[in-house]
């Protein structure tokens, strides 16, 4: 496939996201059409099967493969590129959210081979290969995970600009508790032991996700909740 | 972020290579402190080799003591068994600082390399920051410089080191592996770090082109006393005001302090080792008017600059606290 196919294909994708957004703005610009004009360094999106390099990939750009949800993307990227770009601007997966693009809220959190980062402060040129999955990736089909479930169940949102980040983040916490691996507030950590979980834990487990709708009761409930395997 | 090129390493000798040829080509491991600082436009690299792939992940029982690879995660350093078993103080470290995400990504070899939070240094539309820009002045003496250091500081520099893992490493007395282009040595971690002296930016004794390979802590056999205090503005997700890593051998039932191992976070331009607090303790019992004392001995050389004024009494404090805690401890 030719570069300019691939872009043609990437414009035709916009244009049908734009005329979803246009039904529900008036300004005439559509904001995601607006912020892709904004973002430097031109991205090809090829389709991963049968993929190659195109012939006119810009000077030092490089090729990444890494599969998001199970769905293997093979990538020509800007070496700028951050996990999380790479994932909104390029994938057009937006439900990872940029909050501070600076690793300090959390908003970012995604999980790389079953590990929870924040996407804004890695390259995804770092990721080749890698198993990433993202809010997109945790429900089946209509049905929700549980941790999502969850979270509506017991209100741990209220914006919900945080909520994909916390959910990711909640996942993997609830890995890593059973797993026995210590957090600070764990009491005497030579004893090597399954982790005994309270709300000191979560919340201190939790810490690196803000929420500044202050929705934290809610989501160490929904936590509480998929931990004691009621989702609901 | 301005444009760089990324290329990654195959081998140890091969990332060397890359990084000693150009002044302007750095290492990338977790990348959590140099993407960022990237972003503010403190760190202009024109290009980046990543390290990531290299073997050297492996924590491994070494000479009595322990061998932690520079990539390893932190998060694999703190849940390590034998870390938690042997330095429990180590664990306790790693896991009070940054977030769970942010601990998953970062690496050993690149926490020793943190660079300050200092407001001045991080944001480059202040002009006056010696570390960022050689002879430019430091902004932060006559400003907002609540977090800033109150030992071995200078008139070009009083930034902090913010790391809480090298304050344990400090107290346990680590030894840094690294590999060059003259080839590998090992550098004791009071050697690792400078003082920011006149010329705040250097900060650690690394020679360009060399990389952090590995991390060694010698065998400690009282390791189990020990103890990390953090005293922040937040109770989690913060960098310290003052911390204090504690390791004391003590006799058994007399209660009398043989040795103790103390370093000090948040407070100077490196982990500050409490040698004076140390010597003052040594063959004596754990109370309170002697903790007190020793805490004063280490802090008289200390000099506030109006903000931190009160991080004087705050580590005084921090030091009786966290060695009474250790001091209190069972060894079971």
């Amino acid at each position: 496939m030719s570069s300019d196919a691939a872009t043609d294909s990437r414009a035709k994708a916009d244009m049908k996201e734009n005329e979803l957004e246009q039904a529900h703005q008036s300004s005439g610009v559509s904001r995601r059409a607006f912020a892709g004009s904004a973002i430097p360094g031109a991205v090809t999106v090829l389709p991963s099967e049968g993929a190659q390099a195109p012939a006119t990939a810009p000077p030092g750009s490089l090729e990444c493969s890494l599969t998001v949800n199970g769905q293997e993307h093979k990538i020509q990227i800007d070496p700028r590129t951050t996990l999380l770009d790479l994932l909104r601007e390029n994938l057009h997966m937006t439900g990872t959210k940029k909050g501070c693009d600076h690793g300090q809220c959390g908003a970012c959190t995604v999980l790389v081979n079953g590990r929870r980062i924040n996407s804004c402060l890695t390259l995804a040129a770092m990721h080749d290969g890698d198993q990433v999955t993202t809010i997109e990736g945790l429900a089946k089909g209509a049905d929700l995970h549980p941790m999502q479930a969850a979270f509506i169940e017991h209100d741990g949102l209220q914006c919900g600009y945080c909520t994909p980040g916390q959910i990711c983040s909640a996942v993997a916490l609830l890995d890593e508790v059973k797993s026995g691996a210590p957090s600070f507030v764990t009491s005497n950590l030579s004893v090597i032991k399954e982790v005994n979980l309270t709300d000191e834990e979560i919340k201190e487990r939790m810490s690196g996700n803000i929420c500044r709708c202050g929705a934290y009761a809610g989501i160490v409930a929904a936590v509480w909740a998929v931990y004691a395997g009621k989702t609901a | 972020m301005r444009p760089f090129t990324y290329t990654r390493a195959a081998s140890i000798d091969d990332a060397v290579k890359a990084v000693s040829a150009n002044s302007g080509t750095r290492f990338v491991g977790g990348g959590t402190n140099l993407l960022d600082l990237m972003k503010m436009g403190v760190e202009r690299p024109a290009h980046l080799v990543d390290i990531n792939r290299l073997p050297l992940t492996e924590i491994i029982e070494h000479q009595g003591g322990i061998r932690m690879g520079a990539l390893a995660r932190n998060t694999d350093a703190a849940n390590h068994q034998l870390i938690r078993t042997r330095y429990p103080v180590l664990s306790q470290a790693i896991l009070a600082g940054a977030s769970q995400q942010l601990r998953n990504m970062a690496t050993m070899g690149g926490n020793l390399l943190q660079r300050t939070r200092c407001y001045y240094f991080y944001d480059p539309s202040y002009e006056e920051c010696n570390k960022r820009t050689p002879g430019s002045g430091c902004a932060a003496i006559k400003g907002v410089n609540r977090i800033h250091a109150i030992l071995g500081a200078s008139q070009t520099c009083i930034a902090t080191h913010p790391s809480d893992m090298c304050v344990a490493l400090t107290a346990l007395d680590a030894r840094i592996q690294v590999t060059g282009p003259k080839g590998s040595r090992t550098i004791p971690i009071p050697e690792f770090y400078r003082l920011p002296g006149d010329t705040p930016q250097h900060e650690t004794n690394l020679q360009p082109g060399e990389l952090i390979t590995a991390i060694d802590v010698p065998p400690l056999a009282y390791g189990k006393r020990s103890f990390y205090l953090k005293i922040r503005d937040r109770q989690s997700y913060a960098f310290a005001l003052v911390s204090v890593a504690v390791v004391l051998d003590m006799e058994e039932g007399g209660g009398t302090i043989r040795r103790a191992h103390i370093a000090l976070g948040g407070v100077a331009h490196k982990p500050w080792r409490a040698e004076k607090a140390e010597q003052f303790l040594a063959g004596k019992k754990p109370e309170a008017n002697v903790m007190r004392a020793a805490a004063e001995a280490e802090l008289k050389e200390a000099k506030g600059y109006g903000g931190n004024d009160f991080k004087i009494e705050l580590a005084r404090r921090s030091i009786v606290r966290a060695v009474g805690t250790a001091a209190a401890m069972s060894q079971a």
